[in-house]
């Protein structure tokens, strides 16, 4: 595999952006945890916890102009690329001051002014429309790219293949970016996939170029990602990014996680990226409790936004159905 | 007034929006060397290169998704589905895809693709190439769905659809690819939501669409030979429907038969029957007679085709009833 260019390096400073934004996703998603339990909030709930290094090093290396679609666990792919905290937390409650307005919650979260095409609740729903989009970026010779975020799971859907095979076919300017976090849903990767702990194997079969990635190191995330994306725009093809990541909760909120043995939830926690960077920065308490005061601050000012949102109309749900 | 065959109209409709606009491009299997499988895009890799004319692999879901994302990035692409059989593959992209990015951003995003199939009996292809599944799209809020039965109609109404911000589904019909028709000499855009009435009646109205409009035509001549009346009217599109063209025809004759060649039960007739038994209640004088395919898949042996879809018989047997005869 040719490198396109050489490795951004990453300035601490910029790191140190890294952590807040990370962190924030972090607070944010246990604010959601804890509100969801306490009633507050409708629908269905997946968090991200533990693959915040993923959303990050993803989403900063993207461009303005780039385009993506997301999963159910959404969040911090929303937040990462820049929706604001307000409109986020308004929309998991259903207000019109959400980023879809109320039409969506939390698995179809979309932000089209920052690129969020969408975050889908069917697995592999997304990949056939960011195939697509990278066509059109290639035909109407545009700078962009359309990226996808989806887990392991997604690997044995048809419309995985079907993406892959016309996206490396037709050369669009498209990155698959696979969060191996070794869960769908409930079951175990080495009981889904027979490649389950090498998951560009299924790149290869494809002759995709790939890149594998440890997805609890937000530096090389984000080296990676900038290198698949520079790949991508180029028109060269498309790229597999294979991310290796830990979910820390279940499934969603409320997931008693009883097919998950002890050992492997710690096995999880001792991945945690947030901790990682931090050690990496040699951050103090101090430093890193006021990074952590600011998350905080930004969240539960989010959550007065949503919980003071204005409801829809009822009759509303009657709009946007066509165009 | 040119005269020209269906399929001549829907390759003049894809041709014309082609050499008028870049972002109209088309994709499916063996569209591009071979022109389709019933010959439709015959001509088009020649005057617009492989770029805009793109063979697929053989992925239902990736050609909707790859249009539903093209379209999403301002694209108009237009997609065929080589038999309708085959849409079943790709409904999970039409259905939860297509119809719904529009409502579920709260209006951010539109999706302008047109998704074109054919389909039909008439030829014994079977259970898995004959199929008529117009009635399962019409369910869906966020989906249009237009089944035009002439020259004029599918070319005027392809280019509405291409140009329309929202998904169309494009239901073309086998059988109706080589009939001749007038068409204007420019190509007219046809709004969706707009009937047809074919032919004027007084006694009986009969709704059909696709290739039961053409029968129902042939029923209605031999109705009139009996001293019935038969009005004939079109819908075009069955999603947006024009209820008050249907509804007012109803008025004037007071009796009706809906006739397509799906299977009856549950079909798009069922749709019709209860809008009018709603909305023109006290109009009618005879229960509202539904012409279709028998509760049966499509058998390949012709006798049982035939037998499983209906004919000009059928509708004219329905028109009989609605009077009494």
């Amino acid at each position: 595999m040719a490198k396109v260019e050489k490795r951004r390096a990453l300035n601490e400073e910029t790191l140190r952006d890294f952590l807040r934004e990370m962190l924030l996703i972090r607070r944010f998603e246990e604010k959601v945890e804890e509100r969801f339990r306490a009633g507050e909030l409708p629908g269905f709930l997946h968090v991200a916890i533990g693959q915040e290094a993923v959303a990050v090093g993803v989403c900063q290396a993207m461009e303005d102009g780039d385009t993506f679609a997301s999963t159910h666990r959404a969040h911090g792919h929303t937040l990462a690329r820049g929706t604001s905290p307000n409109a986020l937390m308004a929309e998991l409650y259903g207000k019109i001051e959400g980023c879809s307005h109320g039409y969506g919650g939390s698995m179809h979260l979309y932000d089209v002014e920052r690129g969020n095409y969408g975050a889908n609740a069917v697995i592999g729903g997304g990949l056939p429309a960011v195939t697509g989009a990278g066509l059109a970026y290639k035909l109407r010779d545009e700078p962009r790219v359309a990226l996808a975020f989806f887990g392991d799971g997604t690997t044995n859907i048809g419309t995985f293949h079907e993406s892959l095979n016309l996206a490396q076919l037709w050369k669009t300017k498209t990155v698959f970016v696979c969060e191996n976090n070794h869960w769908a849903e409930s079951t175990p990767g080495w009981q889904h996939s027979p490649v389950w702990d090498d998951m560009s194997k299924r790149a290869l079969a494809f002759d995709m170029r790939s890149i594998k990635v440890d997805g609890q190191d937000v530096e090389a995330v984000y080296e990676a990602a900038h290198e698949a994306l520079e790949f991508a725009r180029s028109g060269e093809g498309p790229v597999f990014l294979d991310v290796e990541t830990y979910r820390m909760h279940g499934h969603y909120i409320g997931d008693p996680q009883v097919y998950r043995s002890k050992e492997d939830r710690q096995r999880a926690a001792d991945h945690d990226p947030i901790t990682r960077l931090r050690d990496r920065l040699g951050l103090a308490d101090e430093e890193f409790d006021s990074f952590d005061a600011q998350a905080h601050e930004i969240v539960d000012a989010a959550l007065e936004f949503a919980q003071n949102g204005t409801d829809p109309q009822p009759e509303d749900a009657l709009k946007n159905v066509y165009a | 007034m040119p005269e020209i065959t269906y399929r001549e109209a829907v390759r003049d409709a894809l041709a014309g929006a082609m050499r008028k606009d870049e972002d109209v491009f088309i994709m499916g299997e063996d569209i591009a060397e071979m022109g389709g499988s019933m010959g439709v895009t015959q001509g088009l890799l020649d005057e617009f290169g492989p770029e805009r004319v793109r063979n697929t692999p053989i992925s239902e879901m990736a050609i909707v998704g790859a249009g539903i994302g093209a379209a999403m990035a301002g694209m108009r692409p237009v997609v065929e589905i080589m038999y309708e059989d085959f849409l079943t593959l790709s409904l999970e992209q039409i259905v939860n895809q297509a119809a719904k990015h529009r409502y579920m951003s709260g209006g951010q995003i539109k999706v302008p693709l047109t998704i074109r199939t054919q389909g039909g009996a008439g030829w014994s292809p079977g259970a898995q190439h004959a199929q008529q599944l117009e009635a399962w799209l019409v369910h869906i809020p966020g989906l249009k769905v237009a089944y035009p039965s002439t020259a004029e109609d599918v070319r005027g109404l392809l280019w509405t659809s291409i140009y329309d911000d929202n998904p169309v589904i494009f239901f073309e019909h086998r059988l109706l690819y080589p009939v001749k028709g007038d068409v204007p000499d420019e190509l007219e855009p046809i709004p969706l939501g707009k009937a047809r009435t074919i032919r004027e009646g007084t006694d009986v109205t009969v709704i059909a669409i696709g290739p039961l409009v053409h029968r129902s035509i042939e029923a209605a001549e031999r109705a009139a030979e009996e001293g019935i009346s038969v009005e004939v009217i079109d819908p075009r599109t069955l999603q947006p429907l024009d209820e008050a063209a249907l509804v007012e025809s109803v008025k004037k004759t007071n009796r009706v038969v809906v006739a397509h060649e799906a299977v009856t039960r549950m079909g798009f007739g069922a749709e019709v029957a209860a809008v009018l038994q709603y909305q023109a209640f006290d109009y009618l004088d005879a229960p509202i007679e539904r012409v279709g395919a028998r509760f049966a898949p499509l058998a390949f042996a012709p006798v049982m085709e035939q037998f499983v879809v209906p004919d000009a018989d059928d509708v004219l047997a329905a028109i009989r009833r609605t009077v009494g005869k």
